[in-house]
């Protein structure tokens, strides 16, 4: 069941420049000039219930326009836009009322509240009813290991937590879908893992479709198994991570650890890329050349201690997608 | 001393961009003029025994306080309010920099490209319509000026104490908000120091808040002979002196205790 | 419409528990106005000793003059300090998650904070008024007493409606424009005085654009039975409260238009 529809949308934006300079700061005064930036130039795809989707580009490529767009909170310049049936920005109080949002650097909590007063005040905000809420607050609580900060004021919590009980406070409401906008930004490592292992089991199990946009690669590596890429406004790639990969570069990358520094290792079906102390990382293609005999061959001849084989981090295959959109 | 400069020629080109806010600034400034002077004009017409100073001269007074609004200390600078407030002042600690005149430069700052944006164009309009009459002589007019650099020294050492003040975050807010209502009355900003009953006089003569509005505008006015100008001037220079000795002992046990008290 | 007041209370009792964690400061900030004010008051008492009098009104008038509309004034920027904050709202993206809310955005930034330090302000301008009240010469009766509680709420949904349009022109432009203050500040000292005393467009403006007259000058003239020399009919000095409800309407609509403007054009 198709829940969001976007098609053609289009977003453009002025802005007024600053100049520099002692000079330009006078001549600003009288004269202010503009820049058009195309946040959004027609971008077109459809969610279906259920999917855990991520939505990856570089800064400024239309990743919030397009949530905030889906969100009511901005009204694209054309184009055709639908979630769970209504159009965000004409009916936005009852858009609203079926999502969550949760902003990675934003807390929607009240800084001097304990947790959950803010869960309360929101339980009162979308109008949840006492005995949805009280469950609801339940599951969460477990699920998140909210219990020992649910009474500490939010100005008082890490990073960590605080995401945690932002991530709770979307869901009090028991949105359909929910848009996640950085969530695992500047957590420790065990956080950003509790955080995947939710998201994870939020779509799996509960069948919560989550759109998720962020810079971390471990993320859409870790949850999502569809891939959009936006760039300067327009869609690059939509569809499933392996696809992804594949599209740009069938190439892997083996990695050898020598027994000691200085061998000069090179071999005709493969090129070195990287070489740092006693190890050094080649890229082949295995279409040329199998894994098995380019390891056997490379192993023979230089004295290898250990080695491995993965493909490109998805860091490399985006850059390589922008990198081509950029010709 | 560069750190200095930088910091207020940094803020006087961030405040050039702001040209509606200046726009904005003078017509309420203008608009403030018109209520006070309508009000002081009404009183004017009742009165039956002659006053401390004739309704023309009131008239100049408003004007020139419309003009200089901008430099009165009547509040914290909001960005250190908010570094206290969120305990990032702590930062200041790590700059290389005295510390009191930091905070003394940042006062600076943020009144001198106000202060000129405004004042300028009150001149003229004030000048040119309203009533604001010039100074009698040459000499006045400099007087004027001599004591105009002292009313905005002194008042930006009012305003470093006030935000000094705030490192104490309970008693500190108190003292502020008292320290700037009465600047803001007893300098003469909402009813000409001269207009207040007779047996005030001597304690607004002693206070410091009149050498930042209604001493200069005195002189300007020529209601202050020339040759007692230099009493303003001293009296301005004793209360700066105070003001910078206090502070700079202030701002060091008010830092040290809030990093005592973990920030 | 009531769940949204029930909400809003329960908005602002968090921002009062809030507050109050803060105590000591509340206390101290508190006291500090009400001697600020205080002293306000007494530059006006002290123009009337120097003067004798304002064209044919004496002080105790004033101060109900006064007293009206700095308790209007109080409670309305008691209540509006979510507009004041508002261009640092939209700056941080706040105001997104407001419109991620389904609840109306005005309740949204009016919930933010009833701010208590007014209190001292508060207990000054009513002060005045309960002097200026037992004072004055005219009698009091029922309705004139309604009158008055009438033009105090009409006088706090003007200057309501006033700071809801101070936060309207942030969806226009980032720069902290001073025009509001003059209205509402502005407003505050200018009417405090007989609307007489004042220029024939001063007091239009103040009629017709911003009738703050309205609430606070001809109901004045109503309960004092003090004579007009602008000759307003006794019935509009009655009547006359209504317009500030007015205005707040006016302001509400303005300000949908901005949240409009907002959403197609971004931050």
């Amino acid at each position: 069941m198709t829940q969001i529809v976007v098609q053609d949308l289009v977003k453009t934006f002025r802005v007024a420049e600053r100049r520099s300079g002692f000079l330009g700061a006078l001549r600003g005064l009288v004269k202010r000039r503009h820049r058009i930036i195309h946040a959004l130039d027609g971008v077109s795809f459809t969610v279906e219930r259920g999917e855990l989707l991520g939505y990856i580009g570089p800064n400024g490529a239309g990743k919030s326009t397009t949530v905030k767009i889906l969100g009511g909170i901005l009204v694209p310049d054309s184009g055709k836009c639908e979630v769970l049936g209504r159009v965000p920005w004409k009916e936005r109080i009852e858009t609203v009322r079926r999502i969550g949002v949760v902003f990675g650097q934003r807390t929607q909590l009240w800084w001097d509240l304990p947790v959950i007063e803010s869960f309360e005040l929101l339980r009162d905000i979308y109008g949840v009813g006492a005995r949805e809420y009280s469950s609801a607050v339940e599951e969460l609580v477990t699920l998140l290991d909210l219990t020992p900060i649910l009474d500490t004021p939010v100005r008082q919590l890490s990073l960590g937590q605080r995401m945690r009980c932002d991530l709770a406070a979307s869901l009090l409401h028991a949105p359909r879908i929910l848009y996640l906008d950085e969530p695992t930004i500047g957590l420790d490592a065990v956080s950003k893992l509790a955080v995947r292992d939710f998201i994870l089991r939020l779509n799996r199990e509960r069948g919560v479709t989550v759109i998720l946009t962020t810079h971390d690669m471990d993320d859409i590596e870790a949850l999502t198994n569809r891939v959009i890429v936006i760039n300067e406004g327009k869609i690059l790639s939509d569809g499933p991570l392996a696809a992804l990969r594949a599209t740009v570069t069938k190439e892997r990358w083996l990695t050898i650890d020598l027994v000691e520094e200085g061998a000069e290792v090179s071999d005709e079906d493969a090129t070195v890329m990287s070489r740092d102390g006693g190890r050094v990382v080649l890229s082949f293609d295995p279409d040329r050349v199998a894994p098995a005999a380019l390891i056997g061959r490379l192993a023979s001849r230089y004295p290898v201690r250990d080695l491995f084989v993965e493909n490109p981090p998805i860091e490399e295959i985006i850059a390589r997608i922008y990198g081509r959109a950029c010709k | 001393m560069k750190a200095y400069r930088a910091i207020v020629s940094a803020r006087f080109r961030m405040m050039l961009q702001y040209r509606a806010a200046a726009a904005a600034g003078l017509g309420t400034q203008l608009f403030w003029g018109f209520i006070r002077i309508m009000i002081f004009t009404a009183f004017y017409r009742v009165a039956k025994a002659p006053q401390p100073m004739t309704l023309e001269q009131v008239v100049s007074y408003v004007w020139l306080g419309q003009a200089m609004f901008a430099m009165l200390p009547w509040s914290v600078e909001p960005d250190l309010r908010v570094m206290i407030r969120s305990g990032n002042v702590a930062y200041e600690l790590l700059r290389p920099v005295d510390l009191y005149w930091l905070w003394f430069s940042r006062s600076v700052a943020r009144r001198s490209a106000p202060t000129l944006l405004r004042a300028v164009p009150m001149f003229i309009i004030a000048g040119l319509f309203f009533g604001l009459r010039a100074p009698q002589s040459v000499g006045v007019a400099a007087a004027w000026l001599a004591a105009m650099a002292g009313a905005f020294v002194l008042s930006c050492a009012i305003s470093t104490i006030l935000s000094i003040s705030l490192l104490w975050t309970v008693s500190g807010e108190g003292v502020m908000v008292l320290m700037s209502g009465a600047a803001w009355l007893l300098s003469g900003m909402i009813i000409p120091l001269p207009l207040f009953p007779d047996w005030a006089q001597g304690i607004l003569a002693f206070l410091p808040f009149r050498g930042v509005a209604d001493a200069p505008y005195r002189v300007y006015m020529g209601n202050i002979p020339l040759n007692e100008v230099w009493v303003v001037l001293a009296h301005q220079l004793a209360w700066i002196a105070a003001f910078v000795v206090v502070g700079r002992a202030l701002v060091g046990r008010g830092l040290r205790r809030l990093a005592v008290q973990g920030g | 419409m009531l769940d949204d007041v029930r909400l809003y209370f329960k908005y602002i009792s968090v921002s009062v528990r809030s507050q109050m964690q803060y105590r000591a400061s509340f206390v101290m900030q508190s006291v500090g106005q009400l001697l600020i004010t205080g002293i306000d008051f007494l530059g006006i008492w002290a123009l009337f000793d120097r003067f004798g009098g304002l064209e044919g009104w004496t002080l105790t008038e004033v101060a109900l003059l006064y007293g009206m509309v700095s308790v209007a004034f109080t409670f309305a920027d008691a209540m509006s300090a979510g507009f004041d904050l508002f261009s640092a709202t939209v700056r941080n993206g706040d105001f997104d998650r407001m419109l991620v809310r389904p609840r109306s955005t005005v309740l949204q930034v009016i919930g933010q904070e009833l701010t208590m330090r007014r209190v001292g302000r508060l207990a000054q301008g009513t002060a005045v008024l309960v002097w200026a009240a037992w004072a004055i010469e005219a009698p009091w009766s029922a309705p004139k007493a309604l009158l008055l509680a009438a033009a105090i709420a009409g006088g706090t949904s003007i200057f309501v409606g006033l700071f809801i349009l101070q936060g309207t022109m942030c969806f226009w432009t980032t720069e902290s424009l001073e025009i509001m203050n003059t209205l509402t500040y502005g407003g505050r000292e200018s009417i405090s005085y007989p609307l007489s005393i004042f220029r024939p467009w001063f007091r239009r403006f103040f009629i017709f654009v911003v009738p703050l007259a309205a609430v606070n000058y001809f109901p004045a003239l109503a309960i004092l039975e003090h004579e007009d020399p602008l000759g307003t009919p006794v019935v509009v000095q009655w009547s006359s409260p209504l317009v500030g409800f007015a205005f707040l309407l006016v302001a509400l609509q303005v300000w949908k238009i901005g949240v409009r403007h907002y959403r197609s054009t971004g931050s």
